[in-house]
């Protein structure tokens, strides 16, 4: 009657791994197509599909299959011509299993890029070979930025109606990397392709021999992708109590970050009751340990009250926990959002009544200009405030997308009504456990993972709404706010850059201010020396103060060693993304020690210093920053007038 | 490279696919008064069991199996259902196509190729109102079929039991909506992303028993149109059809007179998933009924169809 249980359960369960994917293009640029070939080339589409696909093409009048057919699902778009919704198709080669969002090109739907986006870990932007970057192709790639997405890949399409030419690809190729350097994407690959015809798809393409890179479906299958969840803060929404019998109360829940296991402290957020875990269970088997992900059942050492929407962290490592938050939103609905209307928020497992209290600004994504605004409409992105009607634990999506992702729904009509991103908060609500920065330091923090950009605050600090604007301040001076943190090894020429492009740009009319790393330890932060807790702190002073500033409107050039890649992340995490940009500032070690303008390294080698970053202490060099300037090649000019560029593409310069 | 150091070690598929299914099922249990599980006897539906066990455990399945019986059955399907639910303690309801058409509920379509599909959506609708059931599972995946791809994994019904491609809530992390007014409800696919391979593989690796149907057997069966029936009680030859016995197994059990077999020697799992992973008809491409247009699932998914 029945099949008995396989004797060799194992086999072929597979080592293959899941990437997610979203695609994105302006229509006709041949997303669909693409999506098609690789399904065909991978062989997930059978037989039967391709016959149907075949015999509606040839109804048309196409002389071969239109592949785009495929992946077009709905018959209403069929009519259209056209892509609508979001749709999930999966193939798989022998390495990897593939899920692909796939989203409409219309200028309309950001809304579907959004959710797209908020599943996957890379995204494959489509771009015409003959038009170039155009705005969607910008906007997709935005989004994919704003969303956490930390691999983009651009598909250069239909290489083959410009001749399979080098020259045109390098062109749009050149464009696409200068704007993914832009967004501060880490990964950005560009692969000229014939979706048409397949061209560098699965197989290399033999037009394109000049073309030295992989083909697109050998990036997808190799391309390194991490664990898509923080590993290290640990956090668990509890999703249900189960109370089989009186013996047993457990709770349910997936692991959104971190891990856990049994034994160890853990405090119940918002409550903020601690206790231990007793035990941990995986479908019903216990076992030693809760990682990222996993989906379990935590029991707890002590009857303490835990119900659904709760959150489980490390009695050392917590969130923040607020009815205040400050939040990028893509808004989705064709009713706009009303300040002060009621919206149910759901992040997590946790649901409250909530409202906006402010719009501080919308972000036209074509040019990633920010305007001050009341209200967003359908596919609107902006800044917004929000505040709860009962606590809400919540981290930085930036550092942890499971507990800072949430949406709003509308109470009324229980429509999904806005996507948000929360960006922190900090400034506007109190830390449910309160520790000196001393003790705050994550000690635990994997290296090159970006902290928690939450500065501490003082416990029960709720500020008020700011009254004047950051927007009318930058309305009033004709220019936008924004900060460039000069990283480098001592001598290699940082102050001296920042000096004199804050002389330019006064001479100009710009608000602007250099923050130095001397001036700073001769005040603010005289308290300080120089072990790696302390410069991390100094860095974090100095990163809050840039912040405050950039809120009255003002350019800030920060000049500091930073030797820290991950004190320099949790100083950018503070920042908007057009807000901050990295500016390496080098030059080779015979160099510096020529330079030696404060006589550190004679002093170093003489040792009488320890730790000088460069000789004593090490300098983590930035892998993607923004500018680089090597003075060893660049006279100072040239370095000030790249710094000023830079700037000026930003709106921070007076025009 | 990008990747964070110290980053968590990325889960196989299957093991992704598993927890994002048991995320959703317990999200399911937690977010509505009465959902209720839709239980075909067919290996979706059989992973889906499995997964609400892991989900619970070590507590019980806490919401009912609600099976559409149609009259059209295979006997093992029928066998299988209850051993498994002596299995798993869960509740079962049954709801019979025969005994709404005998209450005059829903009107029996006449003639050989009349299909029990259209007629089944009535009765889960009206079986669904009955039970009072707010949301319901099903084991509904995205690879089935065009329409289905862009189905939410919580998709919203309307009073009418309707869904509306057009106007469906946007979908975003692994946030689900289930707010819904008095009278709709959300039907739920917690396999969404999976595909018919994934299903073969997690029968294999977690030994999940199925129905033997699904494995190489004799069967006398008439080929109609290039869909191999299974001959039964329940289908009328037409003119100039003749059965034959033929080696097959079925890779939908669903309604006996419009469930194709396909031409099989596969007769273990490890041959199944083998067949499946090479495969060069999807699995509904056996199933008589969405031949009739190219459009036909979404025409039923629309009227409330699974
Ligand atoms: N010549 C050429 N045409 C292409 C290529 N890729 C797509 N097309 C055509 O461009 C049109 C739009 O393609 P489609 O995939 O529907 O675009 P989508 O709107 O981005 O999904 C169709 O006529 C395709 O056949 C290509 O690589 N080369």
């Amino acid at each position: 009657m029945f099949v008995p249980p396989p004797a060799n359960p194992e086999a072929g369960s597979g080592a293959a791994d899941l990437l997610r994917i979203t695609t994105a293009g302006s229509v006709d640029d041949g997303k669909s197509t693409l999506l098609g070939r690789l399904l065909v080339e991978t062989r997930s589409v059978l037989a039967d599909q391709l016959a149907a696909v075949t015999e509606a093409s040839r109804r048309r009048g196409h002389a071969r299959p239109d592949l785009a057919l495929l992946t077009d699902g709905l018959r209403a778009e069929r009519e259209q011509g056209i892509t609508i919704d979001v749709a999930y198709r999966a193939f798989a080669t022998p390495r990897r299993a593939f899920l692909v969002a796939d989203t409409p090109g219309h200028v309309q739907y950001t809304r579907n890029m959004v959710t797209g986006a908020s599943t996957a870990s890379l995204a494959i932007v489509l771009v015409d070979a003959r038009r170039g970057v155009q705005t969607q192709s910008r906007r997709h790639a935005f989004v994919a930025s704003l969303l956490g997405i930390r691999h983009l890949v651009f598909a250069v399409n239909k290489m083959d109606l410009v001749d399979y030419a080098e020259a045109a690809f390098t062109a749009v190729a050149d464009e696409a990397a200068a704007f993914a350097a832009r967004l501060g994407v880490p990964d950005v690959a560009v692969i000229p392709v014939s979706a048409l015809h397949g061209d560098n798809v699965a197989e290399r393409s033999p037009e394109m021999l000049w073309y030295g890179g992989a083909t697109l479906l050998h990036h997808l299958e190799h391309v390194s992708v991490g664990g898509d969840r923080n590993p290290v803060d640990f956090r668990f929404p509890v999703q249900l109590a189960l109370r089989p019998d009186a013996g047993f109360r457990g709770f349910a829940g997936t692991v959104a970050s971190g891990a856990i296991r049994a034994g160890e402290r853990v405090a119940v957020l918002p409550s903020g009751v601690e206790t231990s875990v007793r035990a941990v269970y995986e479908s019903g088997r216990e076992v030693a340990e809760a990682r990222a992900g996993d989906v379990v059942v935590i029991t707890l050492a002590d009857e303490v009250d835990v119900a659904r929407g709760d959150l489980l962290v490390r009695d050392q490592n917590r969130p923040l926990v607020g009815t205040s938050l400050e939040a990028m939103v893509c808004w989705m609905d064709d009713r706009p959002l009303a300040v002060g209307r009621r919206y149910v928020l759901r992040q997590t497992t946790r649901e409250t009544p909530a409202h906006v209290t402010a719009v501080v600004y919308r972000v036209d994504v074509d040019t990633l200009h920010r305007a001050p605004t009341t209200t967003l409409s359908l596919n609107d992105i902006g800044r917004v405030r929000i505040e709860t009607a009962s606590p809400v634990s919540f981290d930085a999506y930036r550092d942890n997308a499971a507990t800072g992702a949430f949406v709003l729904v509308d109470a009324d009509t229980n429509a999904t009504v806005a996507a948000g991103m929360v960006r922190g908060g900090a400034a506007m609500v109190g830390r449910a456990d309160v520790r000196s920065p001393a003790t705050a330091g994550p000690d635990t923090q994997a290296p090159g993972t970006p902290r928690r950009s939450e500065a501490p605050v003082s416990p029960d600090v709720v500020r008020d709404a700011p009254g004047v604007t950051r927007a009318e301040r930058e309305a009033r001076q004709g220019h936008r706010g924004g900060v460039v943190w000069l990283t480098g090894p001592p001598g290699a020429g940082k102050s001296a850059v920042a000096r004199e492009a804050e002389r330019r740009l006064f001479a100009r009319g710009a608000t602007v201010l250099v923050l130095d790393g001397d001036d700073l330890r001769h005040g603010l932060s005289g308290d300080l020396g120089f072990a790696p807790r302390d410069r991390r702190e100094n860095v974090r002073r100095a990163g809050e103060v840039a912040h405050l500033l950039v809120e009255t409107g003002a350019v800030v050039l920060c000049s500091f060693v930073s030797p820290s890649r991950a004190d320099r992340a949790a100083v950018r995490a503070r920042f908007a993304p057009g807000d901050f940009a990295e500016a390496l500032v080098t030059a080779r070690p015979e160099t510096l020690r020529a330079r030696d303008p404060k006589g550190l390294y004679a002093r170093a080698a003489a040792g009488e210093i320890a730790d000088l970053t460069g000789v004593g202490a090490p300098y983590e060099s930035p892998e993607t920053p923004d500018l680089v300037l090597d003075t060893d090649a660049l006279s100072l000019d040239a370095a000030v007038e790249a710094v000023l560029a830079h700037l000026a593409a930003r709106g921070c310069v007076p025009d | 490279m990008s990747a964070a150091a110290g980053a968590a070690p990325r889960r196989s598929h299957l093991r992704a696919l598993e927890a994002e299914a048991v995320h959703i099922l317990r999200e399911v249990a937690a977010q509505f008064e009465r959902p209720v599980l839709l239980f075909s006897g067919g290996k979706d539906s059989i992973v889906m069991v499995e997964l609400a066990r892991r989900a619970f455990a070590p507590g019980p399945i806490p919401f009912p199996l609600l099976h559409v019986d149609t009259g059209h059955n295979f006997p093992e399907t029928l066998a299988f259902r209850d051993w498994l639910v002596g299995q798993t303690g869960a509740t079962l309801h049954v709801t019979s196509v025969e005994d709404a058409i005998r209450r005059g509920v829903v009107q029996e379509e006449s003639g050989p190729e009349a299909s029990r599909n259209s007629l089944q959506t009535a009765v889960l609708l009206d079986a669904l109102a009955s039970l009072r059931a707010d949301a319901a599972l099903g084991g509904g995946r995205r690879d089935e079929e065009k329409a289905r791809a862009k189905e939410r994994i919580f998709s919203h019904r309307d009073r009418t039991g309707q869904w509306d491609p057009r106007n469906q809530r946007p979908e975003l992390w692994n946030l689900y909506n289930g707010r819904i007014a008095p009278g709709e409800h959300v039907r739920v696919f917690p396999l969404s992303n999976w595909t018919e391979l994934d299903v073969w593989l997690y029968i294999r690796a977690e030994r999940i028993a199925v129905p033997t149907l699904y494995l190489a057997h004799d069967r006398e069966t008439v080929d109609r149109r290039g869909t191999l029936l299974a001959v039964t009680d329940h289908l009328t030859l037409l003119p100039g059809e003749t059965a034959a016995p033929r080696r097959v197994r079925f890779r939908t059990v669903g309604d006996v007179t419009c469930t194709g077999a396909v031409e099989s020697t596969a007769a273990t799992l490890d041959a199944v998933v083998a067949e499946v992973a090479g495969a060069v008809q999807t699995e509904r491409g056996g199933r008589h009924d969405d031949r009739r247009s190219e459009a036909a699932m979404e025409d039923r998914k629309r009227a409330g169809y699974f």
